[in-house]
């Protein structure tokens, strides 16, 4: 039996093996930790959703939004005399804190994202530019911004910060979910479904789909397309800054100014999963995402796999059903 | 109307969220107190260690005439996420350099640095442009094992003897190289003294070992993997890079191991530590050379107190003088990790320059039947390019330093 029970070395040049009493070990453990982090794609994946519905416009340049707001979040905690040790604050002054954080997070990716659309985006909308044009700018925009960030801030990660000492909460079959992982994944559903009752239900919320659906004749009806364009870049961007404050909660060292291209890349592919410009599908794409890489990566017994094994399955499931899980959506006001 | 509906979840959610956490940071330090691991072995720091009386020291006899193009090169990283044990060596060297020109005005040899960031795909380069330069006679590095396999050959093809004073892999020996030489002992010395420091004085009954994908990590992680025998309560893999670990985590505190053996550099391990240490674990972390440095300490913060080094390095700042006149060169920073190894290093190439060995394949001869002490301990090489007896030394976090606690493995 114990021969059984130790591992092979690791430098053994096996190739690809499914652990599975690894996977069933630690099936919950990868559940929640695979949530909370479907929840931080899920919440940059609508900043391309939006973008998407609006202007069919894939905004690679999503991803240094939200980075530049995990710069926002670790440059507030740090002044504020955060670090890599657990801070030694009252409760009130850590929410106090942490509100701050927030707040100038999503105001700082806000911000960047409407510069964004303003220095980039507006003026090829204006010379009526092919959509081509557009995704290469995106593109650009997001190296331009990613070498900024290098230049000030050179290519060394931040330091890292630690909010607070993560509690255990639940005991779920023997697995502790903590309060990190809890205020992730309820604050960052509950922004979803804001952001989703503001999209079918406010004035603005409608504009949005009109303007997806159909901007000539959403003009024609008075509505003010470049202002619905500029609040959906807007809107995208305070959901980044969110993300980005529950990222580095999550992830206390991954601020680097390459740090927003994997993540990025894995949001967008959420959106996809789930049917881009659909608002449910992208915190759908998102968790299932999250929950696929965390297990695909126990399953072949080793972090390396995450990535991959994200990707496949995203794959997969275009081959089968290439509108993705739940459709394209967002004019169709089913959001 | 509906714009201020969500802007109040919005603000419910934040407020919500926050004071979760906030809740969960008032209750923490209770559950850790609790839980602190009560079995922990407390190995005392050591305050001072022996040097070689006749150790050979850059100054020389202050005699020494050579033509005022003479070069020693540093090749190895000066920027990039490891830096820090590069900034410790070229420090290293700068002072025999130092040493040696204030001591023998009729012998300057002049000192240039070559930045390869630590990476091998990075390095060919300004290898190529060191080798090219025919006053360089000699080189100190490169400091990491993959930029090493990856430049070895240039070397060769040149005939330029080159010093590394801190790459480990055993493997790096194995290529028919003329031209390395290793100043220190190599993994699969410090994998088995690892091994031995874990089970025996740190007393770990399962042990969990995490190695990254890099040559020095692999290799160790071979190593040690080996060394433990039945003590291995699992392993896993990173990527270089990797910031989230938390599916590692997860198996390691599920495996219910007492102890964590990290093979890789300190870019990784200090977000490692910390994750692991946020997610309740209260064994002991042991790490080899390339996580021991204070940026390890800097970027773990208070998670890094669980923290044990293993290192075929000797400690340079409980040498006096020597750490004395580091500080003059480094602007007040105590020796680092392979600083002193770096010295050494140089002050062998500077004693065959010192001997008339002048042109590259003098000194290369002089390196090769060298057999003297220096500050660290004795160098001699076998045909390989490989130490003959080297030690190992054991270190430990204690009050945010890294102290020396004393040779391991033995």
């Amino acid at each position: 039996m114990l021969p059984l029970l130790v591992p092979l070395p690791p430098m053994e040049n096996d190739w690809i093996s499914f652990d599975v009493p690894s996977l069933m070990q630690n099936f919950w453990s990868a559940t929640f930790d695979g949530l909370t982090f479907g929840a931080i794609y899920a919440l940059v994946a609508l900043g391309y959703t939006l973008v998407y519905g609006v202007l069919n416009l894939i905004n690679f340049a999503h991803s240094e939004v939200f980075i530049v707001g995990c710069y926002a979040v670790v440059f507030t905690l740090t002044s504020l005399g955060f670090g890599p040790s657990v801070p030694r604050l009252g409760l009130t002054a850590i929410i106090l804190n942490l509100v701050l954080a927030l707040v100038l997070a999503m105001a700082a990716s806000a911000a960047t994202a409407f510069l964004l659309e303003r220095v980039a985006y507006k003026p090829l909308r204006k010379r009526n530019a092919p959509r081509l044009v557009f995704l290469i700018t995106a593109i650009g925009a997001s190296f331009t911004i990613q070498y900024i960030i290098y230049l000030v801030r050179g290519p060394s990660p931040e330091v890292a910060i630690t909010m607070f000492r993560p509690l255990a909460i639940f005991d779920v079959f023997g697995t502790i979910i903590d309060s990190q992982q809890v205020v992730i994944v309820i604050a960052a559903i509950i922004m979803m479904v804001a952001t989703e009752r503001f999209i079918s239900k406010s004035r603005t919320g409608r504009g949005i789909r009109a303007v997806a659906q159909d901007p000539d004749t959403a003009t024609l009806m008075g509505v003010n397309k470049e202002r619905i364009i500029i609040t959906t870049f807007v809107i995208g961007g305070v959901l980044a800054g969110a993300a980005a404050l529950f990222y580095v909660m999550k992830i206390p060292s991954g601020v680097q100014y390459s740090g927003g291209f994997v993540l990025g890349i894995k949001a967008f592919a959420a959106a996809v999963l789930g049917g881009i410009g659909n608002v449910r599908g992208a915190l759908l794409g998102g968790l299932l995402l999250g929950l696929i890489g965390n297990y695909g990566q126990i399953l072949l017994g080793n972090s390396q796999w995450t990535d991959v094994v994200a990707f496949v399955v995203l794959v997969l499931v275009l081959l089968l059903r290439p509108q993705g899980i739940l459709g394209t959506s967002l004019g169709r006001s089913k959001a | 109307m509906y714009r201020k509906n969500v802007l109040t979840s919005l603000a419910a959610a934040a407020t919500l969220s926050l004071l979760l956490s906030a809740c969960a940071n008032q209750a923490g330090p209770t559950t850790n107190d609790t839980s602190g691991a009560t079995n922990k072995v407390n190995i005392p720091a050591v305050s001072k260690i022996d040097v070689p009386s006749g150790a050979v020291l850059p100054k020389g006899d202050g005699k020494a005439t050579c033509p005022a193009t003479t070069t020693l090169a540093y090749a190895g990283a000066q920027t990039g996420p490891n830096a820090q044990l590069g900034i410790n060596i070229f420090n290293g060297i700068q002072l025999a350099i130092n040493q040696h020109n204030a001591a023998n005005p009729g012998c300057q040899v002049v000192f240039k640095k070559f930045d390869t960031e630590g990476d091998p795909n990075k390095a060919t380069g300004p290898v190529t442009q060191v080798v090219s330069e025919p006053d360089t006679i000699g080189v100190i590095g490169l400091p990491f094992s993959g930029e090493s396999k990856a430049t070895g050959n240039i070397f060769e093809q040149k005939g330029l003897v080159h010093i590394t004073p801190s790459a480990t892999n055993p493997g790096l020996t194995g290529n028919g190289w003329t031209t390395f030489f290793r100043g220190l002992g190599n993994d699969a010395v410090q994998g088995p003294a690892a091994a031995k420091f874990l089970t025996g004085k740190l007393g770990a009954k399962k042990v969990y070992l995490v190695q990254d994908d890099s040559d020095y990590g692999i290799g160790l992680g071979t190593s040690t993997t080996a060394a433990l025998g039945g003590a291995l309560a699992g392993s896993d893999k990173v990527t270089t890079g990797q910031k989230d670990f938390s599916a590692v985590i997860s198996k390691i505190m599920n495996s219910k191991a007492d102890a964590v053996f990290y093979s890789g550099y300190y870019a990784e391990a200090a977000p490692f530590d910390q994750q692991l240490s946020g997610k309740g674990f209260t064994g002991t972390f042991v790490a080899p050379d390339g996580v021991k440095d204070d940026q390890f300490i800097k970027q773990a913060g208070d998670a890094s107190s669980n923290a044990y080094f293993t290192c075929p390095c000797i400690p340079g700042e409980l040498i006096p003088d020597f750490a004395s006149a580091y500080k003059e060169v480094s602007k007040g920073v105590e020796p680092g990790t392979y600083s002193i190894e770096g010295y050494d290093a140089a002050t062998v190439l500077l004693s065959g320059i010192d001997a008339g060995k002048q042109t590259r394949a003098d000194l290369l001869s002089w390196v090769k039947t060298y057999d003297k002490d220096g500050l660290s301990k004795h160098y001699k090489w076998d045909a390989k390019g490989e130490l003959q007896a080297p030690t190992v030394y054991g270190y430990k976090v204690e009050n945010a330093k890294i102290v020396p606690i004393g040779p391991v493995g033995e």
